[in-house]
């Protein structure tokens, strides 16, 4: 039961209380970003990383941090992270870079991270927090990828780019459903997460 | 008729009430008992209208008005073919026969699919199966091309009653209109089998006679360069405003006769279904929006070439205005909004159509924005009559 509670910030975060499906934050990016599978997982793991280390930092910090302008040194620590992740990107993947382009940026106001901040590093340990910001970017980036997969398998007919329906069915007829790229088709797919996940879970139905 | 009815209700209906054997299929049972009976059990609580002329009857009336457009289209199916892969016309009940198995796998994928859903959705939520869908499958097929493969058309259908209907509620709740939902997912989804030339006209197996072209008059005019306002038919011979009045030139199968909707539109006036308003003010508004595009009329803009009088009758439009914007689900529900509502439905119509070289034609996307906006209108329109009583209180209490 002790070890239960000690991972709880770890695991509420990745169906309970979801960021994306739950806690309908950081929906922008997820449409954004999911048209296809790579640079939705890079975006995942990118969001992870500032998520949690900003988490760690400021919660490092929390008790020397003045109340009146804990929103600027918060944004202080998540740009200086995101800056990081963007270069590191742009080192070792730059076409992914290229792929997301201004999203990246972007991180800094992903609602995610500045919810984590305010409402779990301000007040709990580092210790606490890192496991809170790796389990709320891994919930995070599950949605991503559930929601990439499906827009990427019926809107391209790819997966992380390698070509899945084979050739005979297009001869035969079938062609891609270009709604799935476009960002509605994203929204209409995160809801069908979202109610498949209700149905499911009826303590969190209103 | 009477003795087969006490049979039934004697016989089969118990097996289907609760506890009987198949009381799992009853809203199977209760949807086509009721669509060839009259119902004889009556709302018991609270007042209610009664009328004979229930939702069903209603939707039926709405099919009613649509057989003349929809037999027409069957036909001119047929014509066109001929037309483009013989050059020939061998009569009347040919053309028709051709059109008529054309278009019937469409109609039929449809009416499964979309049936099969209400039905399914119907048993899990135990109420009786609702009767929207009855005019929604015809009126799918006989907005799209006549070539759309059926299963695109069922992917279409899925989606549009799922999402646009049975989500928000079922029918009556949709908020928008359902078969143009259904047309809009397989333009945005599929586009290279929803617009250009070679859709529009079934030519079976044939790749059509010297100076064939499948592509519809607003297609034409969308993609000509030079800014030439003459719309051919498919052979290119020039339409003359009789040749649209009576729809003798390819598109969506369904709406190309003006004459036949008009058609339709009598009925559904006559039997109070659709609202004259809208009808009015929607007409109005795409001509007056003609006129202005035509005086503003620019080589850049092929469309605004066309008279107001061939804006109206060519493509969508007309079809739009008679048949999905008066729609009672999705229009507004005051007097004063269904004429802004009709009214902006044909400007932006003729808007999108004029200036939007993207989409050829855009009475679909016309209506469906103004279903989104239909309860804001509404809104308006209620509070504004709020204020203005409020204020002549206001003043008579002075």
């Amino acid at each position: 039961m002790k070890n239960n509670n000690a991972l709880l910030p770890l695991l509420n975060p990745l169906s309970k209380d979801n960021p994306v499906i739950v806690q309908i934050l950081g929906i922008c990016s997820a449409l954004a970003v999911t048209a296809k599978m790579e640079p939705a997982l890079v975006m995942a793991i990118s969001v992870t990383a500032v998520v949690a280390f900003s988490n760690v930092i400021i919660s490092l910090i929390r008790k020397s941090i003045p109340a009146s302008i804990r929103i600027i040194v918060q944004l202080v620590v998540v740009a200086a992270l995101v800056v990081i992740v963007d270069q590191v990107l742009k080192a070792y993947n730059y076409e992914v870079s290229k792929a997301l382009s201004v999203f990246i940026g972007l991180i800094i106001t992903n609602c995610i991270i500045m919810g984590r901040l305010e409402a779990f590093a301000m007040t709990n340990n580092p210790w606490n927090s890192f496991l809170d910001g790796i389990g709320s970017g891994i919930g995070y980036g599950i949605i991503l990828v559930i929601v990439s997969f499906f827009r990427e398998l019926f809107g391209s007919g790819t997966l992380m780019g390698y070509q899945v329906i084979p050739q005979s069915w297009y001869d035969a007829g079938y062609s891609n459903n270009g709604l799935m790229i476009l960002p509605p088709m994203a929204l209409i797919v995160v809801g069908c997460i979202i109610w498949v996940h209700r149905a499911n879970n009826k303590d969190i139905q209103e | 008729m009477s003795t087969l009815k006490n049979k039934i209700d004697d016989k089969i209906k118990p097996l289907f009430e609760k506890g009987g054997k198949y009381e799992k299929l009853s809203s199977f049972f209760d949807a086509f008992y009721t669509f060839l009976y009259t119902p004889n059990n009556t709302s018991k609580s609270g007042v209610h209208i009664h009328d004979s002329n229930d939702s069903k009857r209603m939707m039926i009336m709405v099919v009613v008005s649509l057989l003349p457009c929809c037999l027409f289209g069957m036909w001119n199916v047929g014509y066109q073919h001929f037309l483009g892969a013989v050059g020939s016309n061998p009569g009347i009940l040919q053309c028709f026969i051709y059109g008529f198995f054309a278009v019937l796998p469409q109609i039929l994928t449809a009416y499964i699919v979309g049936l099969g859903i209400e039905f399914v959705i119907a048993q899990i939520r135990g109420h009786e199966v609702q009767e929207g869908f009855l005019v929604s499958g015809i009126l799918i097929p006989m907005i799209c091309p006549v070539d759309t493969p059926c299963w695109m058309l069922a992917i279409a259908v899925a989606f549009a009653v799922i999402f646009v209907k049975e989500v928000f509620g079922g029918t009556g709740y949709n908020f928008m209109n359902v078969a143009l939902a259904a047309r809009a997912f397989l333009f945005f989804s599929y586009p290279a089998k929803m617009s250009g030339d070679s859709v529009f006209v079934s030519l079976g197996n044939s790749t059509g006679i010297d100076g064939y072209s499948g592509a519809t008059p607003l297609g034409q005019l969308a993609s000509s360069a030079e800014g030439d306002a003459t719309v051919t038919g498919i052979l290119g011979n020039p339409l003359s405003l009789s040749d649209l009045f009576f729809g003798l030139y390819p598109g969506s199968w369904g709406e190309t006769s003006t004459l036949c909707i008009l058609i339709g539109a009598a009925i559904l006036l006559f039997c109070g279904i659709a609202s004259w308003r809208i009808i009015c003010s929607g007409l109005a508004g795409g001509f007056l929006m003609s006129v202005l595009v035509h005086n503003y009329a620019s080589p850049l803009y092929p469309v605004t070439m066309l008279e107001p009088l061939q804006q109206i009758m060519l493509g969508g439009f007309m079809f739009a205005i008679i048949f999905m914007a008066t729609d009672p689900v999705t229009a507004c529900r005051t007097n004063i909004g269904k004429y802004i509502y009709g009214f902006l439905i044909g400007v932006i119509a003729i808007l999108i159509r004029c200036y939007n070289t993207g989409y050829p034609e855009g009475a679909m996307l016309a209506v469906l924005l103004m279903n989104c906006f239909a309860p804001l209108i509404d809104w308006c329109v209620v509070n504004a009559n709020v204020r203005k009583r409020m204020k002549r209180a206001v003043e008579i209490s002075k």
